[in-house]
Formats: structure tokens, sequence, C-alpha cells
């Protein structure tokens, strides 16, 4: 045997020996090639996330703390004014980060939760289970979603719960049509059957086989849908059943200071008032987008022109 | 070949020909300053291991390179001009004009949604050669000198409609159609069935002596290149190892690695002294839906032997495996396992049952999971089946390592940082951690080169001295068959043609489809296709 290990070089084979890299040190030169618009990106949701977390640390003023003055103009004392009823809007602003990116990344973590898990077990089993959960998809996806859930935020009464319920169940249908498709190509590889042959029950291979090869799609549509949710969000409280006063939020403020554009030829500032969140909105979902662009370059396996 | 008339001078001249590839953030060369020459009318054969850079060297004698690579040095002389210097859209007007290519994966290299005279005398009419009805003529004329069936209407089929060799064949009828001075054939028949790669190579070889086309033909093959080519040039990580004439490099090849290749195919094994019987298979019936591939299968696969099962595409085998496995429950017989019978359904065989009977497949790229380490792949069996953890694990996949000759600094890779035997010899480890009885080997080396398939063969014979191994062997292989097994079963059509020990089948007298089959086999004898031919159409 130690002979034939001396006619056999491995290393031979394989011709040179692939360099290890920890996680953070593949990040690092990751990052140092990526285009400037993903960088961009990450720098935006990073200093989002900052704010959201930290809310009460960078607003000047409460949440739902009223000043005397409604509709004050830019000043020193409120950087964007106060709105009808004299909340500080800046103020508002930091705190609607908190509130509106927070419900919608609980919103698309449920959703995927749901979408991911079904998706995966209708790859698996393809029998009756994926017969039924597909065509109960269908049907989710035949009614327009944002009055779907209209109707439904009605009936239930729009607490924040409900709200996360009701769009990350819409949501999941598009999550479990995507798992579902990615999934049965990864089902038919050998390795797959390999595990059931072993023995290993449906939890182990959905986990451990089929999950870590279906990612890279999966995270890129996490970005995106995580946009839509978060668009659908404010759409809802626009137009008046989704986050309930006092608690702020992006998509109510544009509402509630909608009218103020009229001034606009009046006092400049006045009209951008309630551009301001549904720029922060835009930019958000710009930066988002980005990132995920620049994701999906990176595992599409497409090799730059040289 | 020498009634050809051969002029002087050469076809294509590419002389220090420097090519490299773009992979892990850097430059590697590929080809390191080759020289090639070729005559009109005449074939060189290339071979060489995987990574010997006979595909990069191939497609560069058209001028091209695959993207990610460039040629860096030499020049490519096609008929007077450096294709090397020109650019990718004066290129075009050699490419499928006086210069056209026949790929491994026909299948894969078809527009399925045209038909096929469309797309054989697509380069043709496109390059204004012929008219379209000039073309398609003689599209009709080449399918029937490449003896494809119903020559007259077979083109107006889609690619799904016609077998696998046949499309090989119109591939080829595509290739020749502009009527080019030079072919590139890229492994043309190494996804094919040896009965069919009889006839493919046997039309290919007529209509490039019809029609005085050099060609280059690649391959890892060594008994299809001796058919095919009037010189063969060997190469080996980028570089020419030698050249001579195809009967001159087959009886003297001069260098060492030229004979290592040629004494590949000499494996044999003595037979096993023949013992009860550990697995049985009785009466076997099996379907798909409705469809049934089965019929009445009967072996019996005595312990500590290899029983190699054979047979060509579709003949039942890999069925055969599933059946074993329990994966395709079957719809009539029994399996008996050291005199037990296992239950039909995976679902209803104990862990045990399970653990005993092993599969390592073809394929070992997709049979592991590539988000897993090899430390995972092997170590997962064990945590499963034996229960051990932490460092009993360690050290027993470490153990599994050396078993299969690799050393320890591979226990943190993942599958794509190894090479094809690597991989299969991870498979292989993944196998014996379950400490089984029984192994199932579906076409294990039929995806690796020559020099690879010894190893893992050598290494399975070893493993199984040392462990009283079982191996059921399914190959389409002759020569893996000649290798390693003790007894033959011979499939076709889902039934068992015969069984019995080794010596016993590859003598005479066969039944009708085992001497078919025996016969189809390429020997290293240039004159073999020759012969075959005249013996079957006497």
């Amino acid at each position: 045997m130690t002979q034939e290990k001396n006619t056999y070089s491995a290393a031979g084979e394989v011709g040179s020996v692939l360099e290890k890299r920890t996680f953070w040190a593949r990040a690092k030169i990751e990052l140092s090639k990526s285009p400037w618009t993903a960088r961009f990106g990450l720098l935006v949701i990073f200093i989002y996330a900052v704010l959201a977390i930290f809310a009460p640390i960078f607003a000047p003023y409460g949440e739902a703390e009223v000043f005397p003055e409604p509709y004050a103009a830019w000043s020193s004392e409120h950087i964007f004014g106060t709105d009808q009823i004299g909340r500080d809007i800046f103020s508002r602003m930091i705190y609607g980060a908190r509130n509106t990116v927070g419900i919608a990344v609980a919103t698309t973590l449920l959703a995927f939760l749901i979408g991911g898990a079904l998706g995966l077990a209708a790859a698996i089993n393809r029998s009756y289970i994926d017969q039924l959960l597909s065509r109960a998809v269908d049907v989710l996806m035949a009614i327009p979603s944002l009055i779907f859930a209209l109707v439904l935020l009605s009936i239930f009464g729009s607490t924040v719960t409900n709200l996360i319920i009701i769009i990350a169940v819409l949501d999941s249908t598009r999550v479990f049509r995507l798992t579902r498709a990615v999934a049965v190509n990864v089902v038919v590889m050998d390795y797959v059957e390999a595990a059931q042959l072993r023995g290993e029950g449906l939890g182990w291979i959905m986990r451990k086989e089929i999950l870590p090869n279906i990612m890279p799609p999966l995270i890129a549509e996490f970005g995106l849908r995580f946009c839509f949710v978060f668009l659908t969000i404010a759409a809802l409280s626009f137009l008046g059943v989704g986050i309930q006063p006092p608690t702020a939020d992006w998509g109510s403020m544009v509402r509630d200071n909608a009218s103020l554009i009229m001034f606009a030829q009046y006092d400049l500032k006045a009209g951008l008032t309630p551009l301001l969140p549904a720029a922060a909105i835009a930019l958000l979902t710009v930066a988002i987008n980005f990132v995920v662009d620049w994701f999906l370059h990176k595992t599409s396996g497409i090799r730059d022109e040289q | 070949m020498s009634s050809k008339n051969q002029k002087a001078d050469p076809l294509i001249q590419i002389n220090n020909l420097k090519i490299e590839g773009f992979s892990d953030e850097q430059w590697h060369p590929i080809i390191k300053g080759v020289n090639l020459t070729l005559k009109r009318g005449q074939v060189m054969g290339l071979i060489g291991e995987s990574g010997a850079g006979k595909s990069t060297l191939g497609l560069a004698a058209m001028g091209y390179t695959q993207p990610g690579c460039r040629i860096t040095d030499g020049e490519i002389i096609f008929d007077g001009t450096d294709l090397a210097q020109l650019n990718d859209s004066a290129k075009q007007q050699y490419w499928g004009n006086r210069m056209t290519y026949v790929a491994q994966s026909a299948a894969a290299s078809f527009n399925p949604a045209h038909r096929l005279i469309d797309q054989t005398t697509a380069s043709a009419i496109r390059f204004k050669i012929k008219n379209e009805s000039d073309a398609k003529k003689d599209a009709k004329r080449l399918y029937e000198a490449l003896n494809l069936p119903n020559p007259e209407s077979i083109g107006d089929r889609y690619p799904h409609q016609v077998s696998g060799g046949q499309l090989q064949r119109v591939m080829t009828a595509m290739a020749m159609s502009p009527r080019p001075d030079l072919i590139v054939f890229d492994e043309p028949t190494t996804a094919l069935d040896v009965t069919t790669q009889v006839e493919v190579l046997t039309a290919m070889k007529s209509i490039v002596e019809e029609f005085n086309t050099a060609a280059i033909y690649i391959t890892h093959d060594l008994a299809v290149v001796a058919q095919m080519a009037d010189v063969i040039k060997v190469l080996r990580y980028g570089n020419e190892i030698e050249e001579a004439e195809t009967r001159k490099m087959l009886t003297a090849p001069e260098q060492d690695y030229t004979k290592s290749l040629w004494s590949v195919r000499s494996l044999e094994k003595k037979p096993a002294k023949v013992q009860e019987p550990i697995l049985e298979i009785q009466n076997i019936d099996a379907a798909y839906g409705k469809f049934k591939v089965l019929h009445d299968v009967n072996i019996s696969v005595p312990r500590g032997s290899t029983v190699a099962v054979v047979g060509e595409s579709g003949s039942g085998k890999s069925t055969t495996a599933r059946v074993i496995t329990g994966l395709l429950p079957q719809l009539a017989g029994e399996i008996k396992f050291d005199g037990q019978i296992l239950p039909k359904r995976l679902e209803d065989r104990t862990k045990e049952q399970k653990r005993i009977i092993q599969m390592i497949y073809q394929m070992a790229d997709t049979a592991m999971n590539p988000r897993q380490t090899v430390r995972e792949i092997i170590g997962r069996p064990l945590e499963f089946y034996l229960n051990l953890k932490g460092r009993e694990k360690e050290k027993r996949i470490l153990e599994l390592l050396d078993m299969i000759e690799l050393d320890d600094q591979f226990i943190d890779r993942l599958p794509s940082e190894l090479s094809g035997g690597q991989k299969q010899r991870i498979c292989i480890a993944r196998a014996l951690a379950a400490n089984p009885k029984f192994i199932i080997c579906d076409e294990v080396t039929s995806a690796l080169d020559q020099i690879v398939q010894e190893g893992i063969l050598k290494l399975l014979m070893r493993l199984q001295k040392e462990l009283n191994l079982t191996y059921l062997f399914i190959t389409h292989d002759i020569s893996t068959v000649r290798a390693i097994s003790d007894e033959v079963v011979v499939m076709n059509l889902g039934e068992v043609v015969e069984q019995g020990l080794k010596a016993d089948v590859f003598s005479p007298p066969h039944p009708d489809y085992t001497e078919l089959l025996l016969s189809s086999v390429p020997e290293m004898d240039p004159d073999w296709l020759k012969n075959l031919n005249e013996r079957r159409n006497s």
C-alpha cells in the first residue's frame, strides 16, 4: 500500500493546491473588487440599519412629541419643520426607519419561512402535496395582492401583527414558486438520492442537502422581496390601513403632509417636506437593488470580459 | 492512405503556440509552446488525459479560443494566413466555411427548434457555397454516405426525434456540408454505446477519405484514435510528448508516458474462488410508470467476488441497481441478501439493511454535495450508522482517507477543489464508511481518464481483498470488465442475455447479442475497423 502511495501523487493530479481563505478574508477580497454601485448600496443599507437600531439616540425629539406650532417651517430647531399636529418631521423620519424597515424585515423573513419550507417540501415530495400547494398558490396569486391585502386588513383590523402576517402570507406565494423551481433541480442530483439511500429524514435532506445549494437565488430574492414588502407597507400606510398613528412611518408621513406640495410655489422647502419620506423609501430600494444586482452577478458565474 | 493526392505544403502549420486560461484570479498556461503540422487530407489524432490541452489545441487550430482563454505567443498559419493575428470577424469568414467542428455532445449542440436539414445546410447557404436546393440535395447525399436511415426524409425531423448516434452523424454531415478543408472532431463518439460507435466511426472515416478532408481527431480513447488517425500526437500538461505515424506509435512508442498510456488496458484480475451467493435476484420485473424496463431478471452474486453487468444504454443495468437499493420497488420477484428477503421499498428496510448495501455513482461531481467538505461527506455515514462522534469520528475519517490513498490535507476541501479521480475516491470512502458488505458501482470509472481509471480500479480490487467486499459493477466498457470482474452478466433490453464466469462469457460460442457487443469493442489495431466491417458485410 505504501508503494501505491508513491506511484499515486494526489497533488500532481490536481495540479496546484488551492489556498484556504476564511470567510472574512474572502469577503474583503470580493468587496475590494465590487463596483461602486454595490459599495454605495451597502453604505446606504448600513446607515439605515444604524439609524433604525439607535433611533432614540439620533432623533432630537420623541416619536410622538407634539410642539405648539403645526406646519412649522424648516429651522435650526426643527430641521425639516413640523407636521400637521406639530410633531418634528426629522425625528419621525428616523423613527420611521425603525418601524417601516423593521416591519418589512419581519414580514420578509416570515414570508421566506412559509414559502421556503413549503416550496422545499413540494419539490421533494412531487406528488399530491406539490399539486395541492401549487394550486393553492395559483389561486392566491390570481387575486391582485394590494386589493386582497386591503380586504383582509379591513376584515381583521390593521394591527402590526395582522399586517405582518397578511403581507407575509401573500408574498410567500412568490417565494414558494421560486424555492420550488430551484429546488426541483437540486432534488434530482445523485447526492440527494445518496442521502435518501442512507435513510436520512425529510428535514435533514431539506436543511443540509438542498438548502445550501439554493441559497444564492434565495438571498437575491430576499433583497427584491424586501423592497416589494417595504413598498406594499408604505402603500398600505398611505391608504390608511397600514401602520397606525401615532407610530411614525414613511408611507403615512407622505400622506399626512401631501397637501404641502401645493405650497411649493411659495416656499420650496415646504413643498419638499412630503417628498422627504418618499425619497428615503426610494433611496433604500435603489440601494438594495444595487447590492442584489452585484450579488446576482457574482453568483451567476458569468465571467467579465477580459 | 498513400493513394491520396497530398500536396507538399501543409494546410495548417502551428508554431510554438502558447495559450493561457484565466481562473482563480490569475492566468495559467494551458498550451506551453506546441508545434503542429497537418497536410491536406491527413487525419491527426490528439490524445492525452483531461487537462492535457487537447481540446484547446484542437480549437486553436481553427484560430478559436474558448472564453477566458487567450493566445499569448506563436502563430497558426492556415493556408498561408496567420489566424492568431486576425480579429473575430475576419476569422468568421473561415469558421463554418473552410473549417468546421464536430462537438462531443450532439444532443446539446443542435438547436431543438429547427429541422435537422436546415441546420445541416445553414453554413453552406450562408457562405453562398451552394444555393438552398443544391445544399439540401447534397445534405441528403451526405446522409446516405453516412449510412443514416431514410436519408431522403430524416432531415425533416427535429433533433429530439433521432437517436444519439444518428445525431452525431448528422453533425458530421453538417460539418461536411460546406466541403471544408479542415474538420475538428472533439471526442465525437465518447458519449455513444460501443455498437453505435462502430457505425459512427465507419461513417466518419469513409466520408473524410472520400472528400480528402484534413481532420484533427481529439479523444482519450486510444483504440478509437488508432482507427481514425494517420498520425498521433500525445499531449500532457500542455506539452507535446511525442508524435509519430499511427502504426509506429502503437507498436513502438518512445516516451515512458506514452508507454504507460498503452499499458492501462492490460490490467486483469485473477478469478476468485467461487463462494456461496450473498445476493440473489430472482425473477425481477420492474417498470417506470406503465413502461416495463426489466423482464424476469435473475442475477446471483457470489460473496467476495465482482460481478460485472454489461450492456448498452437502455439495457436495464442501472434500473437493476435501483431495484436492489429499493429506490424502485419491483413489480414481481424477490431479492435475497444473505438468505433474507429484502423488503421492496426503501422505506420498509431497516437501517442495518440500508447500511450493508452501499452505492457509488458514475458522476462523482453530482454524487457529492458541493457545499459539504470531505469531512462532512465521509463523516455523515459514520455518525448516522455507527454513532461515532468527536475524536473517534475524526480518527475513522483519517483512516478512511488513508485507505483510499489520500492524505489528511484533503479533509477540509470542498468537492470543487478535488480532481475527478480524487472525487471518485472520496465517494468510495463514503461508501466504505458504512462498513458495507456489498457495493454497487454504477459506471464508476466511465467519466475518468484511463490512467486515473486504472488507479481507481486497482484501489477497488485492493479494498475487496482487504475487506472481503462484494461488488456489483455496472459498466458499458468491456476492457473494464476484463480488468476487474469474476463473473459477467450481459443485459439487453431489460433481459439477462447470459451470466457466467468471465472466461466462459468471453470465449465463444456467444449468443448473438454478446457477439455483437464484444466485437464492437475497438482494439488497438489500426486495421480493426476495416476488418470488422469486412467480416460483418460478408
